[in-house]
């Protein structure tokens, strides 16, 4: 276990229900890192955050040493550099390659693929539920003979491919379609029961009950007929 | 004997330029192999059959898609010469989140200044004016964003620079007069070999997208 000194001080802005404050969160638990949660209200951010991340002016950023880090896959690759202990990143170059390609794809193809199912109905939401599948297969196929992404342990993309098990896959219960079916998709629902299986998932996710109502007010506000 | 590493590319693309600039960077040897998009080689389709766009480096039989995933890969699998990041994980940090600010906000914004007109060719060159600005306050009076050396960040935006003169035909404005330093930063680029041998004239980029703009508006 690193020892820490008392001037290090580790400071997260976040969101309790988002994908990628949350990711942040399980890296630095896996890691034993203490750190300060500080919740943001993203419908009035903070002077803090606009001062920490004037760029995006988005969560998470995270705050080590009084430095700011932005960017949910650079602050993990910056978790991952900074403590040492349980890697999240494969040392390999191409391995990593792999693991970086894999984590893009989930939050360039896939996250952005899926928020379209938001507010559309009949023909245009199958049409995008269709698409979602059709990127979801090669996350599907990448699961065939491993527990994790990572191979028998947890690691970089499985902590990105929250966003899937525990995001797009609550929604799925709220907005009425079922987007990835255990029948078409039994690897990564082998995965998802996998992650629940590690105390570290299970105690950095958000709560399900609140995290299902708080999904549910926000599709209603956006006028998204639920199921 | 040892293959050497395969680049699949495309003449005019910045992104598959910032890979021949990574590889020259570190002295590597590479086959350059010309992709064609109206008939995407067989190579191409099986080594990036998600995305099938280039570039694409295939390294030991093994291929690494996507442009900052290529330059990162180098950097790592040929360590001992011209590191491309600093040492320190904040360094890193900083200039893994400049490179994929670039990604963000100046991919699109400069698509739509030379490949749109009207109102979208507008507003691609605002937000291109936009994210120039910003990144001129990054770079400050450093001579290169990494600092005293080439970096990251500077293979990630240098290969926009064989663009700006297409920018700047079809856009109607002068990048210069928005961002002098980002201009004085490039020509201090252009003089390393890596960069000028990896970028091609601009004169046959503005072609190239007069020929796209003839095309498709």
């Amino acid at each position: 276990m690193a020892e820490r000194s008392e001037s290090e001080e580790v400071k997260l802005l976040g969101m309790w229900a988002s994908p990628f404050s949350r990711r942040i969160e399980i890296a630095l638990t896996l890691k034993g890192v203490s750190y300060e949660f500080s919740e943001e209200d993203i419908t009035n951010k903070s002077s803090l955050l606009l001062q920490l991340n004037p760029v995006y002016k988005m969560i998470p950023v995270l705050v080590h040493n009084g430095k700011p880090i932005s960017e949910s896959l650079v602050i993990l690759e910056y978790i991952d550099e900074t403590w040492r202990d349980n890697p999240i990143l494969p040392q390999d170059p191409y391995e990593k390659a792999m693991a970086r390609f894999w984590a893009k794809f989930v939050d360039e193809q896939i996250y952005v693929t899926a928020m379209k199912v938001v507010g559309k109905i009949g023909e245009e939401r199958d049409a995008v539920v269709e698409a979602t599948r059709d990127l979801l297969m090669f996350l599907e196929k990448e699961l065939v003979g491993k527990d994790f992404f990572g191979g028998r342990s947890l690691g970089f993309v499985d902590i990105v491919a929250t966003l899937v098990a525990f995001w797009l896959m609550r929604t799925e219960e709220i907005v009425g379609v079922k987007v990835v079916p255990v029948d078409k998709f039994p690897e990564i629902h082998r995965w998802v029961k996998n992650l629940l299986g590690n105390d570290v998932i299970k105690k950095c996710i958000p709560p399900e009950d609140e995290h299902l109502q708080y999904i549910r007010a926000r599709m209603e506000k956006l006028n998204v007929k639920s199921a | 004997m040892a293959n050497l590493p395969i680049l699949l590319d495309y003449w005019p693309s910045m992104f598959g330029m910032r890979a021949r600039v990574a590889l020259r960077e570190k002295g590597v040897e590479f086959e350059y192999r010309e992709e064609d998009f109206s008939n995407k080689s067989d190579l191409l389709l099986q080594s990036n059959h998600i995305h099938k766009k280039i570039p694409v480096l295939i390294h030991n039989g093994k291929p690494v898609c996507e442009s900052l995933n290529v330059v990162q890969y180098v950097d790592e699998a040929w360590p001992e010469k011209n590191p491309f990041f600093p040492s320190d994980p904040y360094g890193r940090a900083q200039a893994r989140f400049w490179a994929d600010f670039v990604d963000k906000k100046f991919t699109d914004a400069q698509f739509k200044i030379w490949g749109k007109n009207g109102e979208e060719q507008e507003a691609g060159k605002k937000e291109f004016i936009e994210a120039v600005k910003i990144l001129e306050t990054e770079l400050g009076d450093k001579p290169y964003f990494g600092g005293d050396s080439f970096g990251y960040v500077d293979i990630s935006l240098i290969t926009f620079s064989s663009w700006f003169q297409a920018y700047e035909k079809f856009g109607n404005f002068s990048i210069e007069s928005e961002s002098p330093k980002l201009i004085a930063w490039a020509k201090r680029c252009m003089e390393k070999e890596s960069v000028f041998k990896s970028l091609p004239d601009s004169e046959k980029i503005v072609a190239y997208a007069a020929e796209y703009r003839k095309n498709n508006l």
